[in-house]
C-alpha cells in the first residue's frame, strides 16, 4: 500500500468505450472542492452513467463525497440535495413518505448534477418533460470561483445553458427539487403486444393521457414485423404500501466474451421476450423498482458486451418525421442485424428551452451496439438519416458523433458557446466530448 | 442501541456508519472538527430518518476540551448506548522519516490524543454501568512494516489499550470492540492505486460494523478476510520478513 504521486485511472463511460488516462480529483467535501477548483481544468463527473466520453477528461472532478442531504420539507415535497447523491439515495428517504421522484431515467444510479447535465427524461416526458422543468433552483461554482444561485428566474441564460449542457458550464454544487406526491409505492402496469411499428405508433397515440408509457421494441424483426414491440405504460397505484425493496442484486463478475452476444443469442432473447406475454394484453401491480429500474438489479452489466465495449445510439425524430422516418431507420437497422437486445421506443413532448436539451416532440429510440469492425461507418449513415428527418442524437449516450453532425443537429450551440464564455466556462470545463464536438 | 456517540463522524466509515443509524432512526451525538461539516452532516442525517441529531465540534489534538464535548454528549443523549471512535490520519511515511515533528503530530493523534479520550470515554461507561465502546484501529496496528510503522505504531498503542479496557470493563458488562479495517476507499487513501480485491468501500465496513456494535466484543477485522491475512503476515519469520517489502 504505497502512494502514487499523481495517479492515473484508466476511465470510460458506462459503454466501456472509449477509454481515456485520466487523472481524478475527488474533494472530501464542498470546502476542499472550493479550493481545488481554482487550479483545475477538466470536467465534473458524477456516477458515469453516461455512455459515452460525456464525463471524460484528462483531469475529471468526482463529486462522489457531495452526497448530503440539504433540507426535506415533507409538507411541500420540496428537496434541496447536494449534487453527487443519487436518485437511489433520495427514493430511499422520499418514498416511505409519500413522494417520489418527478422525472427519473431507467437507471437509479445516478446523480443529481448528472440528471441536471444530461437533463434527462423518463417515461413520462409526454406530460412532466425533463428533470430541470422541476428543478427550483441551484448553487453553481463557476470557472473565476464564484458562487451563483441559478433557476429558471435567477440567471435564467445560465440555467437554460446549464441543464442538458453536460457538465461545461461549471460546477453544479446543490438543487432544490420539486418532488411528486404518491400514495403508494406500486405502479399499475399495464403491457399491450402491437404486431408492427404502425401498430405501437397507434398505441403510444391511445395512451397519451397515460402517466408513463414507453416500448420494448425487436430491431431485427424484419418485414411485416418490423417494428413488433411491446408497449408498457404505467400509473401510480391509488393506494397500498410505501416501501423501499431490500436491495438485491447480481453481478457481471467480468467482461463476458462478446461472442455471447451475437446475433442469434440477441434474437433468440428477442422472441423469447416477446412471446413470453401470451395475451395481447396484460396487467399487474408491481413495485416501483422494477418498473423503473429493470436493469439496476444486475451490477455491471454493461460487462456483457464484452472487453471492447458498446455504444448506445439514441436519437430523436421529430413529429413531421412521422412513422414514415422511423421506418426507414428502423429497416436500416433490422437489415444490418448488429442490433441489441435492448431498444427503447419512447413518445417525448415538447421540447424546453434549454439550449442543449436533446428531447423535442417526436419519438425516440434508444439501442446498444456491440464494437465491432464497421460499426461506426454504419453509425455514420444512420447519422445521416437522422438529420435527413430532422431529428437529433442524445450527447448522454454519444461517444462518436461529429462535430458537423452536432452543429447541424443542436443549432443553439453558438448561444451556448456564448453564455459559457460569460460565465468564465470557456477552456476550463471541457470533456473529451466538448473537443471532439468542436466546443471551446 | 438507541442512542449513539460518533467521535470524528466525518470520516469516510463513520459516515456510512452513521446513515445506516439514522435510517433505522437511533439518536445520534456527532463530534468532529469542522464546525461548517457537523452542520451539514447534521442536517443529512436529520433529513435521513435520524431520531434527532447534535453535535460538538472538537479537535481531538485539544484533550483539555474532551470532558466538556463528552459530558454534552451524555447530556443530549441520557444514557450512550453506543460509542463509536473514528477520527485518524494517515501520515507520509517518507516525510515521517525525515522529521520528527511528523512522526510525534502522527503519533499524537492516532495514539496518545486518542488514548486520553478512551481514558474519558472509559469512565462515562463505567458510570453507567453499560454500553459498548468501539474503536477504529487498524490492520497496520498488528506488525510494524516498512511502508506505515509510525501510522502502525500508534494504532497499536490504541489496540493494546483497548486490551486492557476490555478486561477491566467487562467485569460491568460494558463490551470493548477493536475494529481493525484493511483497505478502505475513503479520503484518507486517496492518491494510493486502489484496485484489487483487498480494497473495500465504507458501506461495507458499516456493514459490519453496525452488528458488531450490537453484539460483539474484541477484535473485529474488517471484512473478516484481514484477520487470516494478518495472522500469515505474524508469522512471517523476522529474518525473511526483512527480504521483502510491506
Ligand atoms: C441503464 C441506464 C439507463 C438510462 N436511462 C436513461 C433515461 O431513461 N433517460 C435519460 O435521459 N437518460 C438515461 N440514461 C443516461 C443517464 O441518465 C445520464 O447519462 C446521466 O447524466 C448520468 O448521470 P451520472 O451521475 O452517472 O453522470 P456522469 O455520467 O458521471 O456525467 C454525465 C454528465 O454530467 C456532468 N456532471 C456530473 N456532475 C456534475 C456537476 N457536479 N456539475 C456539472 N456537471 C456535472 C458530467 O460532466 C457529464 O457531462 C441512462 C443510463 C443508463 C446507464
Ligand atoms: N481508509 C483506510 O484504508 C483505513 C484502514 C484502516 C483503518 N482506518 C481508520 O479508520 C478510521 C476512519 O478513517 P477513514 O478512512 O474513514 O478516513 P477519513 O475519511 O480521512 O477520516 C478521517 C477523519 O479524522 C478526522 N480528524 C483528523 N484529525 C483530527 C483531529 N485532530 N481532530 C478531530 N478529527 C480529526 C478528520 O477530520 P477533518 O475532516 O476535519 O480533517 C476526518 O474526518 C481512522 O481511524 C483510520 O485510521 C482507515
Amino acid at each position: 500500500m504505497t502512494r502514487d504521486t499523481a495517479p492515473l485511472s484508466m476511465l470510460s463511460g458506462w459503454g466501456r468505450y472509449p477509454y481515456c488516462q485520466s487523472q481524478i480529483i475527488q474533494p472530501a467535501n464542498q470546502q476542499q472542492l472550493l479550493q481545488l477548483n481554482q487550479s483545475f481544468a477538466g470536467i465534473p463527473r458524477g456516477q458515469g452513467r453516461s455512455y459515452g466520453d460525456s464525463a471524460l477528461a484528462g483531469t475529471v472532478l468526482s463529486c462522489k463525497y457531495l452526497d448530503q442531504f440539504i433540507e426535506f420539507d415533507p409538507e411541500h415535497g420540496i428537496l434541496t440535495v447536494q449534487a453527487g447523491i443519487t436518485l437511489a439515495q433520495i427514493l430511499e428517504v422520499i418514498v416511505p413518505q409519500g413522494w417520489f421522484l418527478p422525472v427519473t431515467p431507467g437507471t437509479q444510479f445516478v446523480t443529481v448534477a448528472g440528471a441536471i447535465a444530461a437533463d434527462v427524461h423518463g417515461k413520462n416526458h409526454h406530460l412532466a418533460g425533463c428533470f430541470s422543468q422541476h428543478l427550483l433552483s441551484m448553487e453553481m461554482l463557476l470557472g473565476d470561483g464564484s458562487q451563483l444561485r441559478v433557476s429558471p428566474t435567477h440567471n435564467t441564460d445560465l440555467f437554460q445553458a446549464t441543464c442538458g449542457g453536460m457538465g461545461l458550464t461549471g460546477i453544479i454544487l446543490s438543487a432544490t427539487l420539486q418532488l411528486l406526491p404518491i400514495k403508494s409505492s406500486q405502479i399499475n402496469q399495464t403491457s399491450v403486444k402491437a404486431r408492427s411499428l404502425s401498430d405501437v405508433y397507434a398505441l403510444f397515440e391511445q395512451a397519451a393521457e397515460s402517466t408513463y408509457s414507453v416500448a420494448w421494441i425487436d430491431c431485427l424483426a424484419k418485414g411485416q414485423q418490423l417494428g413488433r414491440s411491446l408497449l408498457m405504460t404505467g400509473e401510480h397505484a391509488k393506494q397500498g404500501p410505501l416501501a423501499n425493496l431490500p436491495q438485491k442484486t447480481l453481478s457481471i463478475p467480468f467482461a463476458t466474451p462478446s461472442a455471447l452476444l451475437n446475433r442469434f443469442s440477441i434474437k433468440a432473447f428477442n422472441s423469447v421476450y416477446y412471446h413470453r406475454q401470451r395475451k395481447t394484453v396484460a396487467q399487474q401491480a408491481i413495485h416501483y423498482a422494477p418498473f423503473f429500474y429493470p436493469l439496476d438489479r444486475i451490477q455491471h452489466w454493461n460487462r456483457l458486451y464484452g472487453r471492447k465495449g458498446f455504444v448506445q445510439y439514441q436519437f430523436v425524430l421529430p413529429h413531421a418525421a412521422g412513422l414514415l422516418g422511423m421506418e426507414a431507420i428502423l429497416k436500416r437497422i433490422s437489415d444490418q442485424q448488429q442490433g441489441s437486445f435492448l431498444a427503447v421506443l419512447k413518445q417525448l413532448g415538447p421540447a424546453n428551452e434549454n439550449l442543449l436539451s436533446f428531447p423535442r416532440e417526436g419519438y425516440t429510440l434508444a439501442l446498444d451496439f456491440k464494437l465491432q469492425h464497421g460499426l461506426f461507418r454504419f453509425l455514420e449513415q444512420l447519422d445521416q438519416l437522422v438529420l435527413d428527418w430532422g431529428g437529433r442524437i442524445y450527447l448522454a449516450k454519444d461517444a462518436r458523433m461529429s462535430q458537423t453532425v452536432f452543429k447541424t443537429s443542436y443549432p443553439n450551440w453558438e448561444t451556448f458557446e456564448a453564455v459559457r464564455a460569460q460565465y468564465a466556462a470557456t477552456g476550463k470545463y471541457r470533456s473529451t466530448q466538448s473537443v471532439r464536438l468542436g466546443l471551446a | 442501541m438507541q442512542n449513539i456517540l460518533i467521535i470524528g463522524a466525518g470520516s469516510a466509515i463513520a459516515k456510512a456508519c452513521a446513515r445506516r443509524f439514522a435510517s433505522a432512526g437511533r439518536h445520534l451525538f456527532l463530534v468532529m472538527r469542522d464546525e461548517t461539516a457537523l452542520a451539514e452532516q447534521i442536517a443529512d442525517l436529520h433529513c435521513r430518518g435520524a431520531g434527532s441529531v447534535a453535535g460538538a465540534a472538537l479537535d481531538i489534538l485539544d484533550t483539555k476540551k474532551h470532558d466538556q464535548v463528552i459530558r454534552q454528549a451524555q447530556v443530549q443523549l441520557g444514557k450512550i448506548d453506543a460509542i463509536l471512535v473514528a477520527h485518524g490520519s494517515l501520515p507520509d511515511q517518507a516525510v515521517c522519516e525525515q522529521n520528527i515533528e511528523a512522526t510525534l503530530s502522527a503519533i499524537t493523534l492516532n495514539g496518545t490524543a486518542t488514548v486520553a479520550l478512551l481514558t474519558g470515554l472509559a469512565q462515562l461507561l463505567e458510570q453507567q454501568q453499560s454500553g459498548c465502546l468501539a474503536v477504529i484501529t487498524s490492520v497496520a496496528g498488528d506488525r510494524g512494516r516498512e511502508s506505515n510503522y509510525v501510522y502502525g505504531c500508534a494504532k497499536a498503542m490504541v489496540s493494546t489499550f483497548l486490551q486492557g479496557l476490555d478486561q477491566r470493563l467487562s467485569k460491568q458488562g460494558i463490551r470493548v470492540i477493536d475494529i481493525k479495517p484493511g483497505f478502505v476507499i475513503t479520503p484518507m487513501t486517496e492518491g494510493f492505486n486502489r484496485s484489487g480485491p483487498l480494497w473495500s468501500q465504507p458501506e461495507k465496513i458499516a456493514g459490519i460494523i453496525e452488528p458488531a456494535l450490537l453484539h460483539k466484543r474484541g477484535t473485529v477485522y474488517a471484512p473478516g478476510f484481514w484477520r487470516m491475512i494478518m495472522a500469515i503476515i505474524c508469522l512471517i519469520p523476522t529474518p525473511l520478513f526483512r527480504k521483502i517489502r510491506l
